[in-house]
């Protein structure tokens, strides 16, 4: 049940971007670090069913998850759907309560706070959703909805609050002068600029985005990413930027963190997880995504995982990857591997495998029998 | 092409002249909608001429010259002492003590129209209040509130409302309560169900991340998206209120004589039906038209506020009127979005 991720031996760092080890208690010391997610867990309890219904399992949707993210950067967070990248996100930003573990936004901790005391934090942390048609109420006009964070947070009003949500939309790239519109007569990359206005209308520090060009085209995409890293530095905001779509992540963040099954599998800075691939995993998710270059697509060798993710309610023992990995050993399902530095990578490229994948290593052809189909 | 100039133009009509730039809002989209329903417009009409009626009614009384209550024993009774036919001087014929048909129909409106009108309005108000408390707080709450629902929708409500009346002697305020008690757990329960759906959207999540409280949110967020679905069904609730209305004052434990309501007019015009059939048609073809015109609306205003029906029934319409117009059938691939 402990997260074994802090266990591991830190590199002591002359490398400044190091995270520190973050033990137990501490608000962050360093100052450059935003948010400090410390073995962070959420357990959603399964009931069963009827009328008097006691809990049967839990579902790990989270278990054990550590982060860091600097100010002013972006860290991207890449798993398969279900692996617990949303439910990561609602905990950091206190929409969800959390099993264990600690969330510590700019010195503060703020995992268990009450509605009242977690109110100012609101302000700092807001969202920005995947859908863009389910995130915006389509019963309300585009400025009142923009102009929600200053009326929940008693800022601005009147016409003082029209001024801020008409400059607001003018600076995400919709036309003012449809303030008064309804969410229905914008198109879904306009409607996605209503959600960023929203999320930017109190200045936050930390912008959490949930997939959030996932529902667009890709011509649309490339605006709103292009958007987004505008705001960025235009706002010195901090990204959490979810994605299941490697290039994406790849082209706006800093930092990567690869999910699965609620854990931690590989993290650290882009480069190095990108180029040199540490855990099958992150090695196999690479390996399946398009290249833009057919020659180089054909030159890949794609690694195939067998079966599907194995049920959160049920996960498997030791590794979680190990009945689909193409480098499972005998250890691999006995003991949890921990997150740790590898030999020959930089001190922030952390792993979570007992037998990292080399440099140049074919994994497609050292393709053990994986003990089929996964736990269902 | 010619499609597209339509539509065009359509879209343009109402916009040029407009400097600010206004938004058509979903209410407004489906008024519209509605305005185009031609079966919904003539109930609407129908129900605005019999509040009228209802509303005119000592008016109509004073205009014919014959009081509600008061018995023409000479002129209104044959030898025998049964009702007269219609005539000239009774318009709807007379009842069994020789008062003016026509005017107690116009009077049973009044007592019809307020019932179901206000005992809709009791209970729909009742059955948002439940059903969005139950549905967006859950927990223990919605557990306690849900089975209350279900307890009242399983009780046998005919009965009940009968020994109710016993109990309380029945009268004008005992009927509306009964029927407000019995129609505002079905809201209650399509209610709580729009609210676990509503609840469950990004926006509710967006507003909580903002930090707005629930009391905001469910005002805010979550009852105006419940409003086009109560107004369907509170619609369509007004009817079957004014036939439970009816039905209990047939049964004698409703509005009693000598007020006169459609139901009870009807219990009175049982022992006649075979000596007088205007006492039995006509306080039924009033309550036969109200029920079906409020029916009819209800189906109206659904469509038109759900825009998935809307797209399968009105597109035919317009259609159908394109064609009328421009004499020059559409291509089928125009007609395939």
């Amino acid at each position: 049940m402990t997260g074994t991720e802090a266990t591991g031996p830190q590199p002591g760092g002359a490398i400044p971007a190091a995270a520190p080890p973050a033990a137990g208690n501490g608000a962050a010391a360093d100052g450059d670090v935003l948010v400090q997610v410390h073995d962070l867990v959420k357990y959603f309890p399964v009931r069963g069913a009827g009328l008097i219904s006691r809990t049967v399992g839990q579902v790990q949707a989270v278990d054990g998850v550590s982060l860091t993210l600097r100010r002013g950067q972006t860290l991207g967070l890449v798993g398969e759907t279900g692996c617990g990248k949303s439910t990561l996100a609602r905990c950091i930003a206190g929409l969800i309560p959390v099993t264990s573990g600690q969330v510590i936004f700019d010195g503060h901790d703020i995992t268990r706070l009450s509605r009242r005391a977690m109110r100012p934090f609101r302000r700092e942390i807001q969202m920005i959703f995947q859908d863009p048609y389910g995130s915006l109420n389509p019963r309300r006009r585009v400025g009142s909805i923009i102009g929600d964070p200053f009326a929940v947070h008693n800022i601005a009003s009147g016409a003082d609050r029209k001024k801020a949500v008409q400059e607001m939309m003018e600076r995400v790239g919709l036309n003012p002068e449809h303030y008064n519109r309804f969410p229905a007569e914008f198109s879904g990359g306009q409607r996605q600029r209503i959600g960023l206005a929203r999320a930017l209308a109190l200045r936050p520090k930390l912008i959490i985005a949930d997939e959030p060009v996932s529902a667009l085209d890709v011509s649309i995409q490339a605006q709103i990413l292009n958007l987004l890293a505008d705001l960025q530095h235009d706002f010195g905001l901090t990204y959490l930027f979810i994605a299941h779509d490697l290039e994406v992540v790849r082209h706006v963040s800093n930092q990567v963190t690869v999910m699965y099954l609620g854990r931690v599998a590989e993290q650290g800075p882009k480069d190095p997880v990108y180029d040199t691939p540490r855990h099958p995993y992150t090695a196999a998710l690479l390996s399946a995504a398009p290249a833009a270059d057919p020659d180089a697509a054909a030159a890949r060798q794609r690694i195939i995982l067998t079966g599907d993710v194995p049920s959160p309610i049920n996960p498997p023992s030791g590794c979680r990857f190990h009945p689909r990995c193409p480098k499972t050993q005998d250890l691999c399902s006995q003991q949890d591997p921990p997150l740790e530095t590898k030999p020959g990578d930089p001190p922030d490229h952390k792993t979570a495998c007992h037998y990292p994948v080399q440099p140049h290593e074919n994994l497609t052809t050292s393709n053990k029998s994986s003990s089929g189909g996964g736990a269902a | 092409m010619s499609l597209t100039q339509i539509e065009f133009q359509a879209e343009s009509a109402g916009e040029l002249p407009a400097q600010v730039i206004e938004g058509r809002s979903p209410w407004l989209l489906a008024w519209r909608r509605l305005r185009q329903d031609r079966v919904a417009v003539a109930s609407a009409v129908i129900i605005l001429l019999l509040m009228v009626l209802a509303l005119c009614a000592p008016l109509i009384a004073a205009w014919v010259g014959h009081p509600p209550d008061t018995p023409y024993v000479n002129a209104g009774l044959t030898s025998q002492g049964l009702p007269v036919a219609p005539s000239s001087k009774f318009l709807f014929g007379t009842d069994f003590l020789g008062r003016d048909l026509f005017v107690r129909v116009i009077y049973g409106a009044r007592i019809s129209l307020l019932v179901g009108l206000v005992s809709t309005a009791i209970g729909t108000a009742a059955g948002v209040v439940v059903g969005m408390t139950a549905g967006y707080l859950g927990g223990w709450i919605d557990t306690l509130l849900a089975r209350f629902i279900d307890s009242v929708l399983a009780l046998p409500y005919v009965m009940f409302a009968i020994a109710l009346a016993v109990v309380f002697g029945p009268s004008l305020v005992v009927t509306i309560g009964v029927i407000s008690f019995f129609s505002w757990a079905a809201i209650a329960r399509v209610v709580r169900g729009q609210t676990l759906s509503i609840k469950e959207k990004e926006y509710i999540e967006a507003a909580r991340s903002i930090g707005a409280s629930s009391a905001r949110i469910m005002f805010i967020d979550v009852l105006p998206n419940l409003l086009a679905p109560v107004l369907v069904l509170a619609t369509l609730f007004i009817p079957t209120a004014i036939v439970f209305e009816s039905t209990l004052s047939f049964l004698g434990v409703g509005i009693q004589p000598p007020t006169a309501s459609w139901g009870n007019l009807l219990s009175q015009a049982e022992t006649f039906y075979q000596t007088s059939w205007w006492y039995l048609v006509f306080p039924c073809a009033f309550l036969l038209i109200t029920t079906l015109a409020f029916n009819l609306l209800g189906d109206g205003v659904r469509d038109a506020m759900d825009p998935r029906t809307e797209r399968l029934f009105a597109s035919q319409r317009k259609r159908g009127r394109r064609r009328s117009r421009h004499a020059k059938p559409m291509p089928p691939a125009a007609e395939v979005r």
